[in-house]
């Protein structure tokens, strides 16, 4: 893309998410470049789903994805480890008692 | 992911010193966790591995154009459907591998403007010429053979955007070695001359296979470093007995002879025992010496050049369409509706 000072812009990046059967919610499988929505579902279409690996496509602007910082993941999930009574594992089960 | 929005620099800086930063990096590698791209890593880490992953998706690239020249003289149409197939998988290859280069902080323009301007290099072996029909059988055996046993082991390659990219090119790579065994396969039960055109590219492809592995230990360069940082998992001479070791068993199936009289195998080892690669012929072709490099280059660029209008109207499209999506469209059918009436 040649922008007005005559230097090359990227083309915007998209993130590729595929639902590989009906019924599965849609994963991400990598990205794209494309000038547009519809270029982009094209060109995931080609890059990724050569073998039948989805039967529908999401495109998200990569600059639209709004990601917590891999250095702060003690504090953000820090509630999570110390509440294991939220798993069935934590509880004890008597002997002879079934279907629980 | 592979997003390069995802992978901005801290606007804090951080406090620690580098020292202990790379203590940390080096630490965490050697306990085997993946490298992601928001994690700090040594400037020289990012750049073994832009160097590294932009050399592979090049080669990539350019490996479309042997196996291109045969398309439109494939044998059969199944042959033809085959090898197109095969083609537009090594395009999605060198996609995918730049995507995972992208995330390292380099652009596309950059990766793409270092092949055509030749200061970016590729595998040594697409500098060598398809003469026949067989080739396309060698290339897909033995030369698709090396790559897989090159790249298995960078399935699990410390930096995860890589890693993932290469698990999922393993999956679609075994298919392009099979199909070209299978085309030695029926040359060698063919006509004497089909078994005589197999052989002769056996010949021509087999110490060029064997140079896919790079120099021998004791002169490669990045060898101990890529190693510590788990880049690379066995070293180019491993891996080059490992694939003599499996290959020369299927070049007996196939009723061909491996073009080295020092061949042979040794019982207390289980090894085979071969030769030397001509390493000058090795170090030429790397110069940019060999039968086709400047053909190969000069194919890209026109390629590339011939493609600048499309790209432009491409870009020229999306820009006029922009405003209209904002002004009207809400359903995609809608939005569909309006760049039909644009002028």
């Amino acid at each position: 893309m040649i922008n007005a000072a005559g230097g090359r812009d990227q083309w915007p990046l998209w993130e590729v998410f595929l639902r590989s059967r009906n019924g599965l919610h849609h994963q991400h499988v990598g990205s794209v470049h494309a000038v547009d929505a519809e270029m982009a579902v094209e060109n995931a279409r080609d890059v990724y789903t050569r073998r039948g690996e989805a039967v529908s496509i999401w495109v998200v602007p990569s600059a639209s994805i709004v990601a917590s910082d891999p250095a702060d993941k003690d504090e953000l999930f820090e509630p999570a480890l110390t509440k294991i009574y939220r798993h069935p594992t934590f509880y004890e089960v008597p002997d002879g008692v079934a279907n629980i | 992911m592979y997003s390069q929005a995802l992978d901005q620099r801290d606007e804090h800086p951080d406090e620690r010193l580098p020292d202990e930063l790379e203590a940390r990096f080096e630490a965490r590698v050697a306990a085997e966790e993946k490298v992601e791209p928001n994690d700090w890593m040594p400037d020289a880490y990012r750049r073994t591995l832009v160097r590294q992953i932009s050399q592979h998706a090049h080669s990539e690239i350019i490996g479309m154009q042997p196996e291109g020249n045969w398309i439109t003289r494939a044998p059969s149409l199944r042959r033809k459907a085959i090898l197109l197939a095969k083609v537009q998988d090594e395009a999605g290859h060198g996609l995918y591998l730049y995507a995972a280069a992208e995330t390292l902080g380099t652009s596309r323009e950059q990766l793409v403007d270092a092949l055509l301007d030749g200061s970016a290099k590729y595998s040594s072996i697409f500098n060598y010429p398809t003469l026949t029909w067989a080739d396309i059988g060698a290339i897909g055996w033995l030369v698709d053979g090396a790559a897989i046993m090159n790249q298995i082991p960078l399935c699990r390659c410390s930096y995860g955007p890589y890693a993932r990219a290469m698990v999922r090119i393993c999956k679609e790579e075994s298919f392009h070695q099979r199909q070209g065994f299978e085309i030695m396969t029926t040359l060698s039960r063919g006509t004497d001359a089909q078994r005589a055109m197999a052989q002769d590219a056996l010949n021509r492809w087999w110490w060029p296979s064997l140079m896919m592995f790079g120099p021998h230990d004791t002169e490669s360069v990045h060898g101990d470093t890529s190693m510590r940082w788990k880049i690379k998992r066995f070293s180019n001479d491993e891996l080059r007995q490992k694939f003599v070791d499996v290959t020369v068993p299927q070049a007996d199936f196939l009723g061909l002879t491996v073009p080295d009289p020092a061949l042979r195998h040794n019982a207390e080892t289980g090894h085979y025992e071969f030769g030397e690669p001509d390493w000058d012929e090795f170090r030429a072709v790397l110069r940019g010496e060999g039968p086709c490099n400047s053909q190969r280059l000069a194919h890209r660029r026109r390629a590339h050049d011939d493609g600048a209008w499309v790209r432009e109207a491409a870009a020229a499209h999306a820009e006029k369409q922009a405003p209209l999506l904002v002004d009207h469209g809400q359903s995609g059918a809608q939005r569909r509706r309006v760049a039909q009436v644009s002028p």
